[in-house]
């Protein structure tokens, strides 16, 4: 088994259109890595290249310690789950297993041995003569992985994988898939535009937005400490509210002339410069009594998630959302106050939209 | 149907017979006309019913020659038979290659490539057949089975399908492919032609269909009566100038003309439903 290894890695389409922006990036052997961002954001891509199905613009792509910019996808000791599966529809659940194997020459008994093995850790051994159309989408997502664990390659790649499976079963694959990584320790790279999914399955969460990588961590440091707004709104759900402050003195901030404290703030800031405040809906304690670091919020509905409830509305003119355990605030409520920790609040640039916390 | 019109049930069904009957009519006069002797025919009271013949003249015009100095029908039918399967399986190989190239490979002019192949949708072969027929004379393919397939082997029509069919096929399914190791020619051989049989089959009646139907062409490059197309044959068989046109012989030999196409047809359309039954997407 290997890492990966990305350095200054490119790809610039014909026309000029750069999808992927010199990402580096290093993957370690046997860890789980999500490649998290919007549509478009060159997640996609750069899975494509390590697979090599895309040719590399720029930069070198390492698995081990070799270079396989120029190694043909089938050499690179990669194997690959898609979005649809891309199950052969006309081969067997078998067959489909046993293509790759076949193609590499490998023993027929071996290859019974490995797809029987495979079968088994996916509980689809009664399928095995069946064809993928008379499968369900969770048993062909299966066959998919059953595909990608015969071969026992060096990483695994994940495009998308649960992105055409129902909710439920989407939870049930995502924990299916983490207990397999876990149990076989493969190197894995996932790309997904689901933070929860991110979240959940990762041990190193990269978050990418416009070809770029915005930050690379634990998914606990990401969540708690983003570095870029971006990183803040992304991750998180309901995201997090962005307000509009001024910069009052060390470890003061204030928004529309309410003043709250800060814990995590960069020293030397200028009084009276502008500063965006970043507040998570779930960090924010509601129905308190105004006191030194508050804020007062107007409602204008209330959406019921069961065991939580949020309200959206405004504070100092801004939208805001709070998230409050059902039955702790009447749902009829207008006016809201807001005590804030000073160690929940962060600061962004609005300029260059990176976090003004302490080095 | 919800509406329950017996009228306008009656109508629909009427004009479904009628129409059966204007179009099968003239198929069962040719056949009856196969079973009577030739008198029978010629004085204009053919009976409707079949006459004791049919043994007589099938045996006559498959197996011998008529006082015209015709060939066996047997002969004709093998040369129809080679023809068509030549044009028609010629015409799926050409085609398919085509278009798996066009769709599957990035190489310069790829886009010119494919509307030069479509260009010649708009040339039926009676345009170019000057050409064709001097090329085939001066690669002395007169009166030979290459030379009666060869030139209308090239297909738009078919390679147009494919092309259509190959951009349906998920790209994922290619990229699954190199990652399992298969290169350019397993990728096609173990998954686009085994994805590719109904489209092949609805190709092979079609072509067949054509090939074994084809006048101009047979009539122009073969010489040799042995090199005859059943349907040479029977034109030839109707217009006998110094002899009486063996009506008998000449329907026996249209009934016999039907057989294989008809054939192809009931047979290709099981492998049709078969496999539009089971392509799922």
């Amino acid at each position: 088994m290997a890492g990966v290894t990305l350095d200054t890695v490119r790809k610039i389409y014909a026309g000029n259109v750069e999808a992927v922006k010199g990402v580096s990036l290093d993957v370690e052997d046997g860890s789980f890595c999500v490649l998290v961002g919007p549509s478009g954001c060159g997640k996609s891509t750069l899975l494509r290249m390590i697979a090599g199905l895309e040719t590399i613009s720029g930069g070198d792509i390492r698995i081990g310690d070799r270079v396989v910019n120029q190694v043909e996808p089938a050499d690179r000791d990669i194997a690959m789950v898609f979005q649809n599966y891309a199950l052969y529809p006309h081969m067997s659940v078998y067959d489909n297993m046993a293509y790759g194997l076949r193609n590499r020459k490998t023993p027929k008994d071996e290859i019974e041995k490995r797809v029987k093995e495979a079968a088994r850790i996916l509980a689809i051994e009664p399928f095995l003569d069946r064809k993928p159309r008379a499968l369900s989408g969770g048993q062909r997502q299966r066959v998919a992985m059953g595909r990608a664990i015969v071969r026992k390659p060096q990483v695994f790649l994940f495009d998308e994988p649960l992105s055409n499976l129902d909710a439920k079963l989407r939870v049930q694959m995502r924990v299916e898939i983490k207990r397999l990584q876990k149990a076989l320790g493969v190197t894995s790279i996932y790309v997904t535009h689901d933070q929860v999914e991110a979240m959940t399955l990762s041990d190193k969460l990269v978050v990418m937005s416009g070809g770029q990588i915005e930050q690379v961590g634990s998914p606990a440091e990401v969540y708690r400490r983003p570095e870029t707004r971006f990183v803040a709104t992304f991750i998180g759900s309901p995201p997090m509210n962005i307000l509009p402050g001024k910069v009052e003195g060390p470890g003061r901030v204030s928004v529309g002339g309410q003043t709250i404290a800060v814990t995590d703030m960069r020293e030397g800031l200028a009084p009276g410069s502008a500063i965006e405040v970043g507040l998570r809906p779930e960090d924010v304690q509601a129905g308190g009594a105004a006191g030194s670091s508050s804020l007062g919020m107007d409602v204008d509905f209330v959406e019921e998630l069961g065991a939580t409830q949020l309200f959206h509305g405004k504070v100092a003119g801004t939208d805001f959302v709070v998230q409050a355990s059902t039955g702790q605030i009447p749902a009829e409520t207008r006016k809201l106050t807001l005590s804030i920790d000073p160690a929940n609040v962060h600061l962004f640039d609005p300029q260059t939209t990176k976090r003004l916390g302490r080095f | 149907m919800v509406e329950n019109r017996p009228f306008r049930d009656f109508m629909a069904y009427l004009t479904l017979v009628v129409g059966v009957i204007v179009v099968a009519f003239p198929v069962y006069l040719a056949i009856m006309a196969s079973t009577f002797d030739a008198a029978t025919i010629i004085n204009g009271n053919m009976p409707l019913i079949p006459g004791d013949q049919a043994a007589e003249n099938y045996s006559r015009t498959l197996f011998y020659g008529g006082k015209a100095a015709r060939e066996p029908v047997m002969g004709m039918m093998i040369n129809s038979m080679i023809m068509a399967m030549g044009i028609a399986l010629g015409k799926i190989l050409i085609s398919i290659l085509s278009a798996y190239a066009v769709v599957y490979f990035k190489f310069p002019f790829r886009k010119t490539a494919f509307w030069v192949i479509f260009i010649t949708l708009m040339l039926p072969v009676e345009v170019r057949i000057y050409p064709t027929y001097k090329i085939v004379a001066d690669l002395g393919l007169l009166d030979t089975y290459t030379g009666l397939v060869l030139p209308l082997i090239a297909s738009a029509t078919g390679t147009l399908l494919f092309r259509q069919f190959f951009m349906t096929i998920p790209d994922e399914l290619l990229e699954a492919s190199k990652i399992d190791g298969a290169g350019a020619f397993r990728f096609f051989k173990d998954t686009l032609l085994p994805l590719s049989m109904t489209t092949i089959a609805a190709l092979f009646v079609i072509q067949f269909i054509y090939g074994w139907n084809q006048y101009l062409w047979p009539l122009l490059i073969t010489t040799k009566s042995s090199m005859q197309t059943i349907v040479i044959g029977i034109k030839k068989m109707i217009t006998t100038t110094d002899a009486l046109t063996e009506w008998q012989i000449a329907m026996t030999t249209a009934v016999l003309a039907m057989v294989p196409p008809v054939l192809v047809v009931i047979f290709m359309q099981r492998l049709f439903v078969k496999g539009l039954v089971e392509t799922e997407k």
